[in-house]
């Protein structure tokens, strides 16, 4: 009941928003969609697969600056990197989004190779080294704005959708949202999660038993990797703009929050966390500049008092998983 | 005659990233706690000492208000939040001393505003001395680097030769047992605790002359400080101190000379993008480098 509830609600939000004549929420509500991603595919390593990845933002970071560079190619009429001359800008979507999770997956796979070596503490440090290195390697680009980022003309085009329209930009951020969480729970609940969920759990005796884990761990680095760096390149489309900004480390602990705030583990709850913290944030900034110093005791708060996050304040337990 | 300067450079940072990093791994080493607002302590050493020091005309003075409020903060923070998180989850750690940090610059922002103070550097250090013909170096960094040294020898004193240390180091090993030969141990960890923030705070009023202060100011160095003992190899207190001077000399090294290693090769303008970049980076592909041939780090503690 409560589920048709909210995909109702989901379904009909742009017309709801009409009626009340709060517009401006359709940008707020597509940002939470997009931030949901995000944080569904960390929820993916780090709720099932027990990976403390503090380097999330790098993805994202990727993923927007692939769709952002290549804008800046097309409008420009030159070369990428300057000596590719077969190499051009586009701002067909359906070529830049799949590249942008290309090389974020890429990128997932050689860090992952490496990181996934470590364990624990030093899984968390090497994850938001690398991430440093993705954001000072971007602030050092001067040709795409360097430390001050890059604005785009408009957004990438797709055959048939006009994404210049935010009502479908919207509606495409709600498939994408819900065939990635489809997506999740079907691997989860395959023999691929349990793997994933074993290896969380206790990954000697999986490997005792003749997993061979690593293999299994680094593909879902990468395929969260690969789904982050989308929710980059949606999320640069939304806003027009791209900026070093979008990989500092704070960005990554954004990300975490959500997870950890909606509940990690389990399917809905890292959307719960992003739709959360991102409404706080737009809140309490109407009441004061200084909404962080409201938002920060509320974070201590929740880990203090609501174990499981906000999924497991409003269902309960966890899911079985 | 550069490179030497440099050297002296690399090796000031060192000193700054140990005072940071000894405290945070005494914290890691000792409780298991990942405390990412390790950096907020050591912008309150640089605030109290600025405004101490503005108003009072006095660096000492500022320096002897400083740290106090640093290790204050720091046992109040333990008292009320980490006491109650020692036996959780990292994650949960990481996502109550995030909140930290929010809080921390937010209420600096409040008291001090948004615009940066400046220090001066004291008078009776200011200038500058020559070390070797024709090399002149700041007295004021010099004096870091002796701070530095004797930080270091304080530590391993306190480790090696007192009692209170031998309480710390068994403490580490087997909390219960100490607990139960009548030592205090939650006074102890709140007295670790307090130490280790006195120590961000002593950091934060020696960068206090050479940098702005502002908020935000720990989150720069916080992330070098866990490359070090993520180096070092965490929980130990002479890894720190190697670790420390490695990415001091590693980062100022790389900065200055980079640029000009690709000049050999590249044009000028390529080879001062190229060289800044990978300037930047270069810390933290020292450590994924260091990581990858030993995954614990330098000096790993048994456990």
């Amino acid at each position: 009941m409560a589920t048709i509830l909210v995909f109702g609600l989901l379904l009909t939000l742009p017309w709801l928003l009409d009626l009340i004549d709060q517009q401006y929420l359709l940008s707020l509500a597509t940002r939470v969609l997009i931030y949901g991603l995000a944080a569904s595919s960390l929820n993916l390593i780090l709720g099932y697969g027990g990976m403390v990845s503090l380097g999330h933002a790098a993805f994202t970071g990727i993923g927007g600056y692939t769709v952002a560079i290549l804008a800046f190619h097309s409008y420009e009429k030159t070369p990428i990197l300057g000596w590719l001359p077969w190499l051009q800008g586009t701002e067909n979507g359906l070529v830049a989004w799949p590249l942008a999770m290309a090389l974020a997956a890429l990128f997932g796979l050689i860090t992952g190779a490496i990181s996934l070596r470590t364990k624990g503490m030093h899984f968390i440090m090497i994850t938001l080294a690398f991430a440093q290195m993705v954001y000072f390697f971007f602030t050092s680009l001067d040709t795409y704005g360097g430390s001050d980022g890059l604005a785009l003309y408009g957004r990438n085009q797709l055959p048939v959708l006009d994404l210049g329209s935010d009502r479908n930009f919207y509606f495409l951020c709600l498939g994408i949202l819900l065939t990635f969480l489809y997506l999740t729970y079907r691997l989860v609940h395959a023999r691929f999660g349990r793997v994933l969920i074993g290896s969380r759990e206790n990954e000697q005796r999986l490997q005792v038993l003749g997993y061979a884990t690593f293999g299994y761990r680094l593909f879902s680095y990468c395929l969260a990797g690969a789904a982050a760096g989308l929710a980059g390149a949606l999320l640069v489309n939304q806003g027009e703009f791209v900026s070093p900004g979008l990989i500092h480390w704070t960005r990554s602990g954004e990300i975490m929050v959500m997870v950890l705030l909606g509940g990690m583990g389990t399917l809905t709850g890292p959307v719960l966390g992003a739709a959360a913290l991102l409404l706080l944030e737009e809140y309490l900034a109407m009441y004061t500049e200084h909404w962080m110093v409201i938002l920060g005791p509320f974070l201590i708060l929740v880990v203090l008092f609501a174990r499981g996050g906000l999924h497991g304040l409003l269902f309960g337990q966890k899911e079985g998983s | 005659m550069l490179f030497f300067e440099q050297l002296l450079n690399g090796l000031q940072l060192g000193v700054m990233l140990f005072l940071m990093s000894a405290g945070l791994t005494l914290v890691f080493g000792i409780m298991q706690v990942v405390n990412l607002a390790h950096g907020s302590f050591y912008m309150i050493g640089a605030y109290v000492a600025a405004t101490v020091t503005m108003h009072s005309g006095s660096f000492m003075l500022g320096l002897l208000a400083a740290l106090p409020a640093a290790a204050l903060a720091g046992m109040v923070v333990e008292l009320l939040i980490l006491r109650r998180l020692y036996h959780r989850d990292h994650l949960d750690q990481v996502l109550a001393t995030f909140g930290l940090i929010f809080f921390f610059n937010e209420l600096t922002r409040i008291i001090w505003g948004r615009q940066p103070l400046f220090m001066d550097v004291p008078p009776w250090l200011a200038g500058s001395v020559e070390l070797l013909p024709g090399v002149n170096y700041p007295v004021y960094r010099l004096a870091i680097i002796a701070v530095g040294i004797l930080v270091a020898l304080f530590l391993y004193l306190l480790f090696a030769r007192t009692r209170l240390g031998m309480q710390i180091r068994a403490g580490a090993t087997n909390r219960e047992m100490v607990a139960a030969l009548g030592v205090n141990i939650r006074l102890l960890y709140t007295l670790i605790f307090g130490l280790g923030t006195l120590l961000a705070g002593l950091a934060g009023v020696m960068a206090g002359p050479i940098l702005a202060v502002e908020a935000g100011m720990g989150e720069s160095i916080l992330i070098l400080t866990f490359v070090v003992i993520v180096i070092g190899g965490i929980g130990s207190v002479r890894g720190a101190l190697v670790g420390a001077v490695l990415v001091g000399v590693v980062d100022t090294l790389a900065r200055s000379f980079l640029p000009d290693l690709f000049r050999l090769f590249l044009d000028s303008s390529a080879a001062d993008r190229m060289g800044a970049a990978l300037a930047s980076m270069s810390v933290y592909i020292f450590m994924a480098l260091i990581l990858t041939c030993k995954p614990a780090g330098l000096f790993p503690v048994n456990d």
